[in-house]
């Protein structure tokens, strides 16, 4: 099987397996327990916050740990909206494309009095600075805008943004889940008040994640029941999966540049190939993009039997096709980014890691346009786009 | 497993894919902004269904109840066709995940579709209740 999704998940590397196992035959201990065996947990645990404060540069003591990036996410963005309540400022704003963690609890904050703003993200999947600036008002709460985009894989532009925050005193919180790893933060420099990610995106396991918040941003805690994690996440530490994360985090960090170049060569190779399949388009901006994604849209077949044909040619692939999430309409992701329903319903997403290797890359060249040339032949819209019956929205 | 071996084995080798150039019958149902259009074609003689072929353009579950449903129609009665229900193609597929319903519902509408333009196309006369409405996939309405 050629695992080519690994923005839904990654393989845990084996640097995290075995650190985990240690933390799993040997260091079992509570660490809040008292006695030896939890102080030498909570001992690692200190050493795994300082390895990804140093991956963030951020401070340990700024660095919480959680079950992974949806609850970071719920936990950044609800803790910044009950601050901001305090001072009356009810208005949050973020992006049209963002996951489901963030756009489902806005939705929620909605419901309870907030008013949010969903900024425009384009063509090429990029959001505006002056949209962004003109979109802060007196009584704006929060920014949260995703580090990377985790279907197109598009990168915003963190760092101008976190300095409008700044600048504007308004609370900027990102979900760096695809970043992570892959990408180079600096929440210093960067000016992030918040940021969440999740271990099972960098060869770390699942069930782990991290929420960063910059000193003085006070925490609503999700979970009561417990002193853990400064008092603002209760419940025994998953400290196997934290430390196999803080290690996975530092082997992708040491490892990133070549680790990038080794992957974003095969990323550019699927692309030159696969946008000679006719009536086909690459989604989102190529250069701003992170090193692994590839996303096309292929008209007149559908994205699920699409990804299903692959799994049964041994590719494992994703789509934003409305079957493959649940509901009737395609990917939001897509929707915003302008392609019509139509044209939204055909896409694959192949996301590479440095375990990939080129020998895959030949083998999904050859079978994508096999699939789509069989699919095509099926489909009545492929017919009709063919007859002149209906027009191409791609050429 | 989302789907049945049965789904995955008509989705994987699906029957009677294609298109027929003299079809006595050809029905469309579905919208592509939805996602999924099937089209069936039919051959028809002494009111048996003595050929039938599909094209789809959708998931993994509309081509494999559009191949369910012109296997369970071909050599057939008209009068059978017309009584086959998305229910009964379910069941032939071992079932469908909740969500995937309307493709069945797509693929007795589809069957309908073929038979009524058939009918139309040869003057033949028939009741119109028994077609419902098939310009538009309920489930895109609210959509």
């Amino acid at each position: 099987m050629i695992y080519a999704d690994n923005a839904a998940t990654t393989k845990t590397s084996q640097t995290a397996r075995d650190t985990m196992l240690r933390y799993i035959d040997e260091i079992y201990g509570n660490p809040s327990s008292l006695h030896s065996p939890g102080q030498q947990a909570d001992a690692a645990l200190w050493e795994a916050r300082g390895t990804v404060a140093r991956c963030l540069n951020a401070t340990p003591k700024d660095i919480y740990f959680t079950s992974g990036g949806s609850e970071s996410v719920n936990q950044a963005i609800l803790s910044a909206t009950a601050l901001g309540e305090k001072r009356g400022k009810k208005h949050l704003i973020s992006t049209r494309f963002e996951h489901h963690a963030v756009l489902h609890t806005l939705d929620k904050l909605a419901g309870q009095g907030f008013e949010v703003t969903l900024l425009e993200v384009y063509h090429d999947g990029i959001v505006r600075l002056e949209d962004l600036e003109k979109a802060i008002r007196p009584d704006t709460a929060l920014v949260s805008v995703m580090f990377a985009n985790n279907e197109i894989g598009t990168v915003q532009p963190v760092a101008e943004i976190g300095r409008i925050c700044r600048e504007r005193g308004v609370l900027f919180h990102t979900d760096a889940v695809q970043a992570a790893g892959h990408l180079p933060i600096d929440a210093m420099a960067q000016n992030i008040d918040l940021l969440s990610l999740s271990a099972h995106k960098f060869h770390g396991p699942k069930g782990a994640g991290v929420l960063y918040a910059r000193k003085g941003i006070v925490l609503t805690s999700l979970i009561e029941g417990g002193a853990q994690e400064r008092g603002k996440r209760a419940g025994t530490q998953n400290v196997p999966a934290i430390m196999g994360m803080a290690a996975a985090l530092e082997e992708a960090c040491r490892n990133m540049d070549e680790n990038n170049k080794k992957v974003k060569a095969m990323r550019d190779r699927l692309v030159a190939r696969l946008s000679a399949i006719p009536h086909s388009v690459v989604n989102g901006d190529l250069n701003n993009r992170l090193a692994g994604n590839v996303n096309m849209c292929f008209e007149g077949i559908e994205g699920e039997s699409l990804l299903l044909m692959l799994d049964h040619e041994g590719i494992a692939a994703s789509s934003g096709s409305a079957c493959t999430s649940g509901s009737l309409d395609p990917s939001h992701v897509l929707l915003a980014i302008g392609l019509p329903h139509e044209v939204a319903h055909g896409s694959l997403r192949l996301s590479l890691s440095e375990y990939n290797t080129p020998d895959e890359m030949e083998q999904i060249i050859q079978a994508v346009p096999r699939v789509v040339a069989y699919l095509r032949d099926m489909s009545p819209v492929w017919d009709e786009l063919q007859k002149g019956e209906r027009e191409y929205a791609l050429q | 497993m989302l789907y049945s071996d049965k789904v995955m084995d008509h989705f994987t080798h699906p029957r009677n894919v294609g298109k027929m150039e003299d079809a006595d019958g050809i029905g469309e149902v579905g919208n592509a902004k939805c996602g999924d259009i099937m089209r069936m074609y039919i051959k028809v003689k002494d009111d048996i269904i003595t050929d039938v072929k599909f094209n789809t353009f959708g998931c993994g579950s509309a081509i494999a109840t559009s191949s369910m449903a012109t296997e369970m129609i071909k050599g057939k009665p008209i009068a059978e066709a017309l009584a086959l229900t998305n229910k009964a193609v379910v069941e032939a597929l071992d079932g469908l995940p909740g969500n995937k319903i309307h493709c069945s519902v797509l693929a007795e509408e589809a069957v309908k579709a073929a038979v009524k333009d058939y009918y139309d196309r040869h003057g033949i006369e028939y009741d119109s209740c028994v077609f419902g409405d098939c310009e538009h996939c309920p489930q895109c309405d609210g959509a």
